[in-house]
């Protein structure tokens, strides 16, 4: 029995032992738990905190993009959408082919959001179809039980009320790519768009506005439980106005009709584009709700190429509409005087190759006032003979031929005005008096765009360095007479260039405009023809083909600058039509009817009660 | 039967109604308060709502609460007896979901007995308990000392422990190694021989990390080290669990206001997790409550065992107050980031069956060890004569 004794001591006192050790296993823990959440407690309510609360962006309403009178040329409207939250959809290929039931989805489209998904976490939505009429909103809605994941939404959405009258200049707004995600945390938006071209894109920063912010508990995979208050609210964009008139840019484009052209107007005293047209063209709406790919191919492959802006990008050789600025040249280094007289026989020699005069037979005698207004090329090359290259292309620039000007839009060209620096930098050849000759008549190397042209003629109608602007910077007066400085170039020069355009429309010049009624001010021009082809020998001799009976594109193209009216000048246009035909059958009445139209608007009583101050100022300055 | 008189005056023989008398209603009461912090804890987990876990919870507690108290009042000598055989059924249903689970349904660990799945593995622990204290109450203390009383044992341990990992369930199969290896202890093998084997276990470490343990279970220790080199991976259990137990503080955040929950931020929640539920709502204060309520009910248990008078009772008492401090030790320290996550629920708290079952018999049979505490047992067989 004293063996049975010890086994129950030996029991006993190892029992203690373990219950010892319970007890000190026990209180190890309660201490464990004491220094978690007393000694380092606030470091895990910190974290608890920033686990629970997530701060999410509230996207800003993009600014507007306003004419010249607050006439919207960019806005945003309601808009249907359909989101896909990936984490939420059970099989996210087999929902989208569900959703594609329901709205068309094509290939493109399809491969854009599966890239998307691919690209974000799992909670955030994808954009899967938006632009949608409201029978197909409310099918997707119907259909919502069957589809988790997919969420209906009714946001804003950029939209261009003028569509196809201002693609050219807004641009668009399209879906972020990869790298504008990475500039900005709003891009990773659901439905929010970014500029991708024209004034959109570079006054993003400007349209776009600045993020509001609101606090949001979150559960662990980001679901939104609710919200925790303060809120702030999102800053909408500034809008943009724009110094185009919609009315006359809706005219103008009207009046191109079909062919493939660009005008420019713009205001002679202050810059301002009034319009600036380019046909044909596009619809951008087309492009923010994301453009099929059969419209984009479309567009791609129309020869008339919808998608470039003739105005800026298209360059062109000038052909006679320099002549003006020859003139000038030729007057400031002595070659000419006012009175000087030239014959035109029809051709010019030099040395073995003969240049024959648009005009066959010849204009006979002719002071510089009458080659001007008669466009004779004779007379300009036998004073070429004589200016230097390097004198003239001097001139040229001066009036903004080869100067890019930087509105804001997209693919603006410089256009080319060659001299000898040029010719050796980019042939490596020496300078031909020929070539000088071809430049005189605007022909040859040389290039400018329908903008240079505009500016050109108002620089001459102003006698000042006319800047233009598209865009209105609030707080500059462009109206004030030291906005530009003068052309350094004698009053008395301008003076007679300005007379030999204003012979241009009068009888005998080359686009005596007959039409005219009596009311109509009274304008000054130029015409110019620019050949897209040789004209070789034998042609000359049987008789130049006329252009009706050339293929569209070996037609020549048609120019004409103008400006009026001629005792005080507002308004300067250039006019491209390309391969239009004669600049003065062709283009002139076209430069005619947006100056008419340009001026009726600015004189018509403000009926809206909306001003003009551009307009106003200008007819103060009249008076 | 006779040797029972030998004591005096002393009445062992009790009637149902005596012993219903004699149940320990402290001890009852304990397990009723710790259930009941577990049914509140899976109506927050539900976001403030009896369904689908408190009440399923509470069903099974009803359950549990009445088998406890038959095996309570059953008399001791039955259990000595049933002893052997519960630990061959308990090996046989083992094999018997080893054969299933080849028979094509997969990795499964639980028999369905109608109105709940009981997982084997969870009653082997009492039964190994169970046959060990048999084994020792035949042994005396000599006997006991004697290296050669380790081959039955050993096998009673091993060949469960080897069925249970080979599930694969490595958790419980230490579990039942290491309660095995308590019953040792309390047997009275020598100290010695205790210290060695710890020393042999951690030499074999380095071997069992080569060759035994599987990739997920070293992952899982891994991550133990170190949880901050995958938040987002497998250290995001631990890293948000400690978040809420950290965050809780002293007080808590109250009740149904734990955000690490209510967000569901936690892994697990309703089942090996809960604890930390408790201690965001609740606060130090509340997780310490708690844990004070397992110290005391098994305190309790392991003073049944001292004031027995069969060996086999004492064994049984203290072996299975033993066994279940484990199960609690284990979940608590692996929330808390002192272990590796192995999967061990807690008891009484978790949401599941079986936990509880084995908990609750484990409880119906000290308590049986309570009522019968003055029975003296024969050495060999049950002396039910």
């Amino acid at each position: 029995m004293a063996r049975e004794g010890l086994r129950y001591q030996t029991f006993s006192r190892r029992t203690f032992l373990l219950a010892g050790a319970q007890g000190l296993a026990m209180t190890a823990l309660g201490g464990r738990l004491y220094y978690l959440s007393v000694v380092e407690g606030e470091k895990y309510k910190l974290r608890a905190e920033r686990n629970r609360i997530a701060i999410r962006l509230i996207a800003p309403e993009r600014g507007e993009i306003l004419d010249r009178r607050g006439r919207k040329l960019a806005t945003n409207k309601q808009d249907f959408r359909v989101f896909l939250i990936p984490e939420q959809a059970e099989e996210v290929a087999q929902t989208l082919v569900k959703i594609g039931h329901i709205v068309k989805l094509d290939e493109r489209r399809l491969s854009r959001i599966e890239r998307q998904i691919k690209r974000q976490r799992k909670f955030v939505p994808v954009t899967v179809a938006q632009g949608l009429d409201w029978d197909t909103f409310a099918k997707v809605n119907v259909s919502v039980p069957e589809l988790p994941g997919v969420v209906p939404d009714a946001g804003r959405s950029r939209y261009y009320p003028a569509g196809n009258e201002i693609a050219h200049l807004v641009g668009y707004t399209a879906s972020p790519n990869e790298e504008d995600v990475a500039l900005n945390p709003l891009y990773q938006l659901p439905g929010f768009k970014v500029g991708r071209q024209g004034l959109e894109r570079r006054y993003e920063d400007h349209l776009r506005g600045s993020a509001g912010t609101r606090r949001v508990e979150v559960n662990s995979v980001g679901r939104e439980i609710r919200e925790l208050p303060p809120r702030q609210d999102a800053e909408p964009g500034s809008n943009l106005n724009l110094t185009i008139d919609l009315e006359l840019q809706h005219f103008t484009i009207e009046k191109l009709g079909e062919e493939a052209a660009g005008v420019v107007a713009i205001d002679v005293k202050t810059g301002e584009i009034l319009t600036m047209a380019s046909a044909p063209t596009y619809d951008p709406n087309e492009f923010t709700r994301g453009i099929s790919s059969e419209n984009w191919n479309a567009l791609l492959k129309d020869p008339r190429k919808p998608l470039i802006n003739k105005c800026v990008t298209g360059q062109y050789p000038p052909g006679s509409t320099v002549k003006p600025l020859i003139a000038i040249a030729a007057l400031e280094h002595g070659i000419v005087k006012p009175e000087t007289e030239h014959y035109c026989n029809g051709r010019h020699r030099l040395g073995n190759h003969v240049f024959n005069c648009w005009k066959k037979g010849g204009h006979g005698r002719l002071d510089l006032k009458g080659a001007i207004a008669h466009s004779c090329d004779v007379y300009f090359w036998k004073v070429a003979e004589e200016l230097d290259i390097d004198n003239m292309a001097d001139m040229l620039s001066r009036f903004g031929l080869g100067e890019l000007f930087d509105l804001g839009i997209d693919g603006e060209k410089p256009g080319l005005v060659p001299d000898r620096g040029w010719k050796r930098a980019v042939l490596n050849q020496p300078w031909h008096l020929g070539e000088t000759l071809n430049v005189s008549i605007g022909q040859g190397a040389m290039l400018a765009t329908p903008l240079q042209l505009a500016v050109m003629t108002a620089r001459i109608a102003s006698g000042r360095r006319i800047f233009p602007s598209l865009v209105s910077i609030p707080g500059t007066d462009l109206t004030r007479m030291d906005a530009f400085d003068p052309m350094d170039i004698s009053p008395l020069y301008l003076q007679l260039a300005r007379r030999g355009m204003e012979m241009v429309m009068e009888l005998g010049g080359t686009a005596h405009d007959y039409r005219r009624p009596k009311s109509a001010p009274k304008l000054a021009g130029k015409s110019g023809t620019a050949q897209v082809r040789r004209i070789s020998k034998e042609e000359r001799l049987d008789g130049v083909i006329d252009n009706k009976d050339l293929p569209w594109n070996m037609r020549d193209h048609a120019l004409f600058v103008a400006y009026g009216p001629t005792e005080n000048p507002e308004v300067a246009v250039g006019v491209l039509v390309q391969h239009g035909g004669g600049g003065s059958s062709v283009a002139a009445p076209i430069a005619r009817a947006v100056i008419d139209k340009a001026l009726e608007i600015r004189h018509r009583a403000p009926a809206d009660g909306t001003t003009d101050t551009a307009a106003a100022a200008s007819e103060r300055e009249g008076s | 039967m006779g040797t029972a008189r030998m004591f005096g005056p002393r009445r062992v023989e009790k009637n149902i109604i005596q012993r219903l008398a004699d149940i320990n209603w402290g001890i009852v009461l304990l397990n009723v308060m710790i259930a009941g912090a577990g049914f509140a804890m899976l109506y927050s987990v539900a976001g403030g709502s009896w369904d689908p876990w408190a009440t399923t919870q509470a069903k099974r507690f009803v359950g549990a609460f009445v088998i406890m108290i038959v095996i309570a009042t059953v008399d001791i000598r039955y259990w000595m007896a049933f002893s052997y055989p519960a630990w061959f059924i308990g090996v046989l249903l083992l094999v018997a979901v080893e054969v299933m689970g080849a028979v094509g349904m997969g990795g499964q660990r639980w028999l369905d007995i109608g109105f709940m799945r009981v997982q084997p593995s969870e009653l082997m622990k009492i039964a190994v308990v169970m046959a060990l204290a048999r084994y020792f109450h035949g042994r005396n203390y000599d006997q006991s000392r004697n290296l050669r009383s380790l081959f039955i044992p050993a096998v009673l341990i091993m060949v469960p422990t080897a069925l249970v990992v080979i599930q694969p369930d490595l958790g419980t199969g230490l579990m039942i190694v290491a309660g095995g290896a308590a019953i040792l202890f309390l047997a009275g093998l020598p100290a010695w021989l205790f210290i060695a084997a710890a020393l042999v276990v951690a030499a074999a470490i380095p071997v069992g990390w080569q060759f035994f343990l599987r990739d997920y279970q070293k992952d899982r220790v891994l991550t133990f080290l170190n949880p901050e080199n995958d938040p987002l991976g497998a250290g995001y259990q631990i890293t948000q669990s400690k978040i809420a137990l950290g965050s809780g503080g002293l007080t808590g955040k109250g009740f149904l206001e734990g955000t690490q929950s209510q967000l569901n931020f936690l892994p697990e929640m309703k089942t090996d997790f809960i604890f930390t539920v408790l201690a965001e709502e609740f606060g130090l204060i509340g997780a310490v409550i708690v844990l004070a309520l397992y110290t005391i009910v098994l305190a309790y248990g392991m003073l049944i065992g001292i004031g027995c008078r069969s060996q086999f009772g004492r064994l049984l008492a203290s072996g299975l107050s033993m066994s279940l401090f484990l199960y609690v030790l284990i979940n608590v320290a692996m929330v808390m980031g002192l272990m590796p996550v192995v999967g061990v629920p807690l008891p009484m708290i978790s949401y599941g069956g079986s936990a509880m079952l084995t908990w609750m018999i484990a409880y119906g049979l000290i308590l049986s060890v309570a009522i019968h505490r003055h029975v003296s047992l024969a050495p060999k067989g049950s002396g039910l004569g």
